[in-house]
């Protein structure tokens, strides 16, 4: 090893142990007593976590000795310059968070232009969905669209048709709201059996943001839309696929926006950039992204979405029609499938919880399967047809147990068991599965996914 | 929503199903602004200086919807790969209810066994097909491509002329026409929910009985969960190509804590606390010096390509696997592929043409074909 006491030259370092900021200020400056103790640091702190062997653990608690050299040898960030500001102009996350990624469950669909990229559930914390991590369902594929080229229209039963561009909408007296979006489908693979191992492949066609926009009500005032004959709305979309779903009017009227905003910048594309429709506590299909026409209208229209797809095949062969409402539901996050917990004792179990019809009131978590139940923390705030964060302490005696969360919402309406949902709707609808979500932990800490009827 | 006077009839089995001249147009056209601030607004809205009054013109361009009354201009594709005719029966079309649809007989539910308007399978092909120029069809065409399918479920005989004018009574014949229900508490936010269930507290159920597993052959269908979860904090991922864990949690920390950090595949991940400096490749670049190019797959995954190829099979064209094995020793390959991607073609691969690509750069062009040439690696 070079001797930094000993030579002023600067010597080539082993595996970049020094920082490039403390590489160049020596460089530039030279070496004197303050470079050499930052110098000397470096070297110090590479060696001890070389001297902890490979596989073995900064993250550990290590109190031998005098104590933990993570606290004993001042760290290389602690002891040398950090980077410029906006030396990354639009800021990223950590390298040691790149396994939190949308990802595709192999095998659920043949191509990705008309698939589902899954937001990973298992690594959130609070409600609001990172907009680079919010779950993605296209179709036929996603466009970037230029804003200077998107046009908003608002036709049919409306005394005057009438065109917006994005500076028009955009100039209108707006709303942020935050509220969850989740896909009809959400959970679909598991309606007969275990089917997919993580919260992710489970839960994640889930996500929620603050949406900015012009609430639709406002809109169809503006035309004069019809609304002692107009019972219904039609959105649709810009995109190849031109995604048209119906609306009824009280929801139009009701909480329904025309929406440009998503935590606090514009949508994203993969999200609907410039429009989308945010039809809260109604599922994700009806959310029509690239906006581009409302028409106001006296029935529903049968839609290829209506009819063909998103249609509950019930167990006498029946399809329900215009299933929209994403009933109250939670699935617990922390500890979750394909999981492993990495010793007995104290956990904060953490999870999410929701309602297509208001406020979440209560979750309740149970650790024996179902047996008996514990009343979880809500973490504020707690909004209508928004993910409420649940949390409950938990301390594990290290054998095996069922973790299960289930929420009440507002309504007094009681999250089902799974025995209770395919009594009704059997097991073959695909869409609205709310049904109380199982993992059992094993001795070993792993966590897998379990069905409990 | 007015009957369009452009509505013609068309023979069920016509010739010209796709319009790859429309479809190039379509994929390469330039589109122009619209001329939005011109228009005079006769009818000023209640925002002083937002918005105009919809020309007569561009409402008819953009309201293709079509109801089931028939009310509108006639003219999801996840399940665009699975078929579309098949399942229904000569009873079914007396009944208007598919019978396969109960008995479960059928592995997968097609398009006629679903849909219950005819309107709605116009609707569909009009605005949504075909797959990768969507709009291109013409109204004939339209009429054309339902009439054929029609025929392919023996719902109408293949000398069938569908027009608007008998096209009510071709709903008549629709197999699922009365096989949906609007009878459920999920459509209004004051429906009436299926189930009531209870916020039982205590000793809720006698004995805990798991109906079912993740199977041990699925263990690792999903790749390594480990890769997908964060490595610091309460857990780890579980390391899924690998066998399930034996022995007790503590045990099992340290390899589980290893293992999750060597995920990330930093330069220094060898030694976790290690010093910083070393930087993160970039997302999605290759790593390490002896990683394969693979500049050719980030292009065709980004691209309209995605919609028709795999790597590694068939989907609607072959696998970029498969060309290369049929033209990697073949002199002249690179050029010839780069005029087929550009200009498109039918006959190589079966049936279903390749359609041009005009608006593929002629590097990124350059680019893929280099990379399925050398067999199409993959990232894994």
């Amino acid at each position: 090893m070079a001797s930094p006491t000993r030579t002023g030259r600067l010597q080539r370092a082993p595996e970049n142990f020094i920082s490039p900021e403390l590489a160049g200020d020596i460089a530039r400056h030279g070496l004197d007593e303050a470079r050499r103790g930052f110098l000397r640091n470096s070297f110090k702190a590479a060696g001890a976590a070389l001297a902890a062997g490979a596989g073995t653990a900064a993250w550990a608690q290590n109190a031998a000795g005098a104590g933990d050299q993570m606290i004993l040898e001042p760290r290389p960030w602690t002891t040398s310059l950090g980077k410029p500001v906006a030396a990354a102009p639009y800021g990223m996350p950590s390298r040691f968070e790149a396994n939190l990624q949308r990802r595709e469950s192999p095998g659920l669909t043949r191509v990705s232009a008309a698939s589902v990229a899954f937001a990973p559930l298992q690594g959130f914390f609070g409600i609001i969905t990172p907009n680079g991590l919010h779950f993605e369902r296209h179709h036929q594929g996603w466009f970037d669209v230029d804003p200077s080229q998107h046009r908003f229209m608002v036709n049919g039963m409306v005394k005057q048709p009438r065109v917006y561009t994005m500076d028009d909408l955009m100039r209108l007296p707006s709303v942020s709201r935050i509220h969850f979006i989740e896909c009809g489908a959400n959970t679909g693979p598991e309606w007969g059996n275990a089917a997919v191992p993580t919260v992710q492949y489970t839960h994640g066609m889930l996500s929620c943001c603050e949406f900015t926009g012009v609430p639709l009500s406002v809109l169809l005032d503006d035309c004069g839309a019809d609304l002692v004959k107009g019972k219904y709305v039609l959105a649709e979309g810009a995109d190849g696929s031109s995604m048209t779903r119906t609306i009824p009017m009280e929801m139009a009227l009701d909480d329904v926006m025309v929406a440009w905003g998503m935590n606090g910048e514009m949508l994203r594309p993969e999200n609907g950039y410039p429009l989308r429709l945010v039809v809260p506590g109604v599922q994700g299909v009806s959310w029509v992204k690239w906006l581009r026409r409302i028409e106001v209208g006296d029935q529903p229209w049968n839609a290829k979405d209506e009819t063909i797809h998103y249609v509950d095949l019930m167990p006498g062969g029946l399809h329900r029609q215009y299933t929209s409402i994403q009933e109250c539901k939670s699935v617990i996050t922390t500890p979750s499938g394909g999981q492993v917990l990495l010793d007995k004792g104290f956990y904060n179990v953490s999870g999410l919880a929701w309602s297509g019809r208001g406020k979440i009131k209560q979750v309740d978590v149970s650790f024996d399967g179902g047996r008996n139940w514990r009343t979880a923390r809500l973490e504020t705030p707690v909004l209508s047809k928004s993910l409420t964060r649940f949390n409950i302490d938990w301390t594990w005696d290290g054998s095996p147990v069922i973790l299960q969360s289930r929420a009440m919402d507002e309504t007094g309406y009681v999250q089902p068991r799974y025995g209770q949902l395919r009594e009704v709707r059997g097991s073959r609808s695909i869409y609205h599965n709310n049904a109380i979500q199982s993992w059992k932990v094993a001795e070993s800490g792993e966590v897998s996914n379990v069905h409990v009827e | 929503m007015s009957t369009s006077s452009k509505l013609r009839s068309w023979r069920g089995l016509g010739p010209a199903v796709f319009s790859l001249a429309a479809a190039a147009l379509l994929a390469g056209g330039a589109v122009c602004a619209a001329p939005a601030s011109a228009a005079a607004d006769s009818a000023p809205g209640k925002f002083a200086g937002v918005g105009r009054a919809a020309t007569p013109a561009e409402v008819a361009a953009w309201d293709i919807d079509v109801r089931p009354d028939f009310n509108g201009s006639f003219g999801e594709s996840n399940e665009v790969f699975t078929p579309i005719a098949g399942g229904t029966t000569a009873d079914d079309i007396k009944t208007g209810r598919v019978a396969a649809l109960a008995g479960n007989t059928q592995p997968q539910r097609t398009t006629l066994m679903k849909v219950s308007t005819v309107s709605t399978l116009w609707d569909y092909v009009h605005r949504a097909m075909p797959w990768d120029a969507p709009k291109s069809l013409s109204t004939d065409e339209v009429y054309s491509v339902v009439a054929y399918i029609l025929n392919l479920g023996e719902i109408v005989p293949s000398d069938f002329e569908l027009s608007d004018k008998n096209i009510a009574e071709v709903q008549a014949l629709m197999p699922n026409r009365n096989g949906m229900t609007t009878d459920h508490g999920m459509w209004r936010v004051d429906g009436k929910p299926d189930t009531r269930n209870t916020a039982c507290m205590k000793d809720c159920v006698k004995e805990v009985k798991i109906s079912s597993r993740l199977p041990d052959y699925a263990r690792n269908a999903h790749g390594d969960i480990a890769a997908q979860n964060r490595v610091i904090g309460p857990v780890r991922g579980a390391d899924t190509l690998g066998p399930p864990l034996a022995g007790k949690a503590g045990e099992n920390a340290g390899p589980v804590r290893a293992h999750a950090w060597s995920t990330l595949a930093l330069a220094d991940a060898a030694k976790p606390g290690g010093a910083p400096g070393a930087e993160a490749p970039a997302a999605g670049a290759p790593a390490g010096a002896a990683a394969p190019d693979l500049a050719g797959a980030r292009i065709v995954s980004a691209t309209t390509c995605a919609g028709c190829h795999a790597v590694d099979r068939k989907m609607v064209g072959p696998g970029y696997r498969d060309i290369a094995a049929k033209y990697k020793d073949q002199a002249g390959a690179g050029e010839m592929l780069i005029q087929k991607i550009r200009k498109g073609g039918a006959g190589a691969w079966g049936p279903i043409p390749m359609p041009p690509n005009p608006a593929i750069s002629d590097t990124d062009l350059k680019t893929v074909v280099d990379w399925i040439l050398s067999g199409a690696p993959a990232a894994n």
